[in-house]
């Protein structure tokens, strides 16, 4: 749809959606803290209701300074359009959300972070849909998974925590084969080290509480669509294809073509789901776009290097980084994910669980928390935390063994990051 | 194969015309045809609504013809509009080419093109348009789409 001239990445993560305000010249994008908006007279009300006009109605649907940051996330992942939500759980759930309904399914990648696995095995069984987990190595694997009520294919670009690249075009023509879309969630990657939709991907979905913000404050998620998936072609997706009878009877792909999954994301989605992202919290995550590129190339030097060093250290006996030539991932990068392999690895203690807790605890600089993708370095020890409540061997699928400390790299020095390292591990030993 | 237009064709068309044509409109208000030609009309353009299905009723304020051939000669057209198959394409645009001799533009609407029909319209100095729509391209250029998280292509440091 959009033939303007085609600005680079550093360009659009400080302009894309950010126009100067209308009402008063503000250059930076305002905090639009308003519930609703005035109609201009009955007529306008109706058309914004029957989806006739686009314009603000009411915050749970639409906002001045959320839809900024929809757009400027769509146009660095090259998408049509975006929804914002609350959550980066949000965002699966809102991606889903269109496509699925009881006795559904989706087959999905079973290298993902542990809260995702929790959330599609057991919790989106309360919707009376259900997810296959397959290993992505083995493509025949995923391909004997899809079935005639499967709607989507699901995985990670860069799998948290296992250091994994998955193969997004592989997946993608597999996906494309069934007439179903392939949903990547990028959040460990982010659009300046890889943009999915390039490799066939429908749907993009982000926790752009981690580097999209890249400060840690605030909450936020991501749905990103490329707009170039026809939903009309098989009967597969009724919400799409179908009358609407909450909009008299509209067909959202038929009315809104390349638009529709967006505008039923708003419309129906955020209308009725109500996980909406606050415009505060727009605000914090705008801001932490602006310097993305910026940030993720000194995440990735940084990973290198504390990664590299860690390698070599003999209490050590694994590094997963697929920025690294000993990762059987490593060869994927160039083709993948050309920026870099991201800034979060874990890597194995030969001493045990008891050993990577006790180095936990010693770090000074680096954050014990649950958390990715800040400017700040993070850890965790995945087992005791955020893969807590999956069985040993979702443990293992995912990466996260007993033995396994999960390190997010910030942007500080790398010199002081390695000196932590390095005398937390000989605190460990003691 | 889809070709691309500049922002500033696409602006310069909706800003120098006044007139559509809208062949194959419907008068059902939940038809994306309806959507485009009242979006248009609330937009001040004039519409003339054709159709032999709604043929003497009225629509956006004006009446339905059953086909171009009901437009007045005398009318100034300056875009037809074609919400039809691709393949009836030819006659239409022949049918306008040869009764409105100052007729501006061909648009037709997304999922309608035709190469032979748009040749014809360029050849007689007509700007042609396909696969687009001009209600989401006056949306995305003039900042509608901007408040539903459209990626919309512009960048720009101006007051709107």
């Amino acid at each position: 749809m959009n033939d303007g001239p085609a600005y680079g990445f550093d360009t659009l993560q400080i302009h894309a959606g950010a126009r100067p305000d209308p009402a008063t010249g503000a250059r930076q994008t305002p905090i639009y803290q308003t519930t609703a908006y005035v109609f201009r007279d009955s007529d306008h009300a109706a058309a914004l209701f029957n989806l006739q006009e686009v314009g603000y109605i009411y915050s749970r649907l639409t906002n001045p300074t959320v839809a900024a940051l929809q757009e400027r996330i769509a146009a660095l992942e090259g998408g049509a359009g975006a929804v914002c939500c609350s959550s980066g759980h949000a965002a699966q759930i809102m991606s889903l959300f269109p496509l699925m309904g009881p006795g559904r399914n989706i087959v999905t990648s079973n290298r993902l972070y542990g809260g995702t696995v929790t959330q599609f095995s057991r919790t989106i069984q309360r919707f009376g849909w259900s997810a296959k987990f397959v290993d992505t190595e083995d493509l025949a694997s995923v391909e004997a998974a899809v079935d005639e009520h499967t709607r989507a294919i699901f995985c990670e670009t860069i799998a948290n925590p296992g250091g994994y690249i998955s193969v997004l075009d592989a997946l993608a023509a597999i996906a494309d084969k069934h007439r179903i879309p392939l949903i990547v969630d990028n959040t460990s990657a982010t659009p300046y080290l890889c943009r999915p939709i390039e490799y066939g991907a429908t749907l993009v979905v982000h926790s752009t509480t981690k580097y999209l913000t890249g400060t840690g404050t605030v909450t936020g998620g991501a749905i990103v669509d490329s707009g170039t998936f026809d939903w009309s072609e098989t009967d597969k997706f009724p919400s799409l294809s179908q009358p609407e009878q909450a909009y008299h009877g509209l067909k959202f792909h038929e009315t809104f073509g390349s638009l529709a999954f967006t505008f039923h994301g708003i419309a129906v989605g955020l209308r009725d789901l109500g996980m909406t992202m606050n415009p505060q919290g727009a605000h914090y995550t705008l801001l932490g776009i602006e310097t993305l590129s910026l940030r993720m190339k000194k995440h990735v030097e940084n990973a290198i290097k504390v990664a590299e060093w860690l390698e070599r250290h003999p209490m050590v006996t694994k590094v997963t980084y697929a920025g690294l030539p000993s990762s059987p991932y490593f060869s994927r990068i160039e083709r993948i994910c050309p920026n870099g392999a991201g800034a979060l690895f874990t890597f194995t203690m030969k001493d045990g669980y008891e050993a990577c807790v006790k180095f936990v605890d010693s770090l000074e600089i680096f954050s014990h928390l649950a958390n990715l993708g800040d400017a700040r370095s993070l850890v965790i020890h995945s087992a005791s935390t955020t893969h807590r409540q999956l069985t040993p061997e979702q443990q293992k699928a995912a990466g996260a063994e007993p033995d396994v400390v999960r390190l997010s790299i910030g942007i500080e020095d790398p010199d002081d990051l390695i000196a932590d390292i390095d005398q937390a591990l000989a605190k460990s030993a003691s | 194969m889809s070709e691309t237009y500049s922002d500033r064709f696409l602006m310069d068309i909706l800003e120098e015309v006044t007139t559509f044509a809208c062949v194959g409109v419907s008068g059902n208000p939940i038809r994306p045809s309806y959507f485009v030609a009242r979006f248009l009309s609330l937009r001040g353009y004039s519409i003339i609504p054709v159709n032999p299905n709604y043929f003497g009723k009225r629509l956006f304020g004006s009446e339905v013809r059953a086909d171009l051939g009901g437009i007045s000669v005398d009318t100034q057209v300056d875009v037809v509009d074609i919400f039809r198959r691709s393949e009836e394409v030819p006659s239409i645009v022949e049918q306008a080419l040869d009764r409105f001799p100052s007729l501006k533009v061909i648009w037709m609407q997304v999922g309608v093109a035709n190469q032979y029909a748009a040749t014809l319209a360029r050849d007689a100095g007509v700007k042609v348009i396909q696969n687009r729509c001009p209600k989401i391209e006056h949306q995305r250029l003039y900042g509608e789409l901007r408040m539903a998280g459209i990626n919309t292509g512009i960048v720009s440091s101006k007051l709107q």
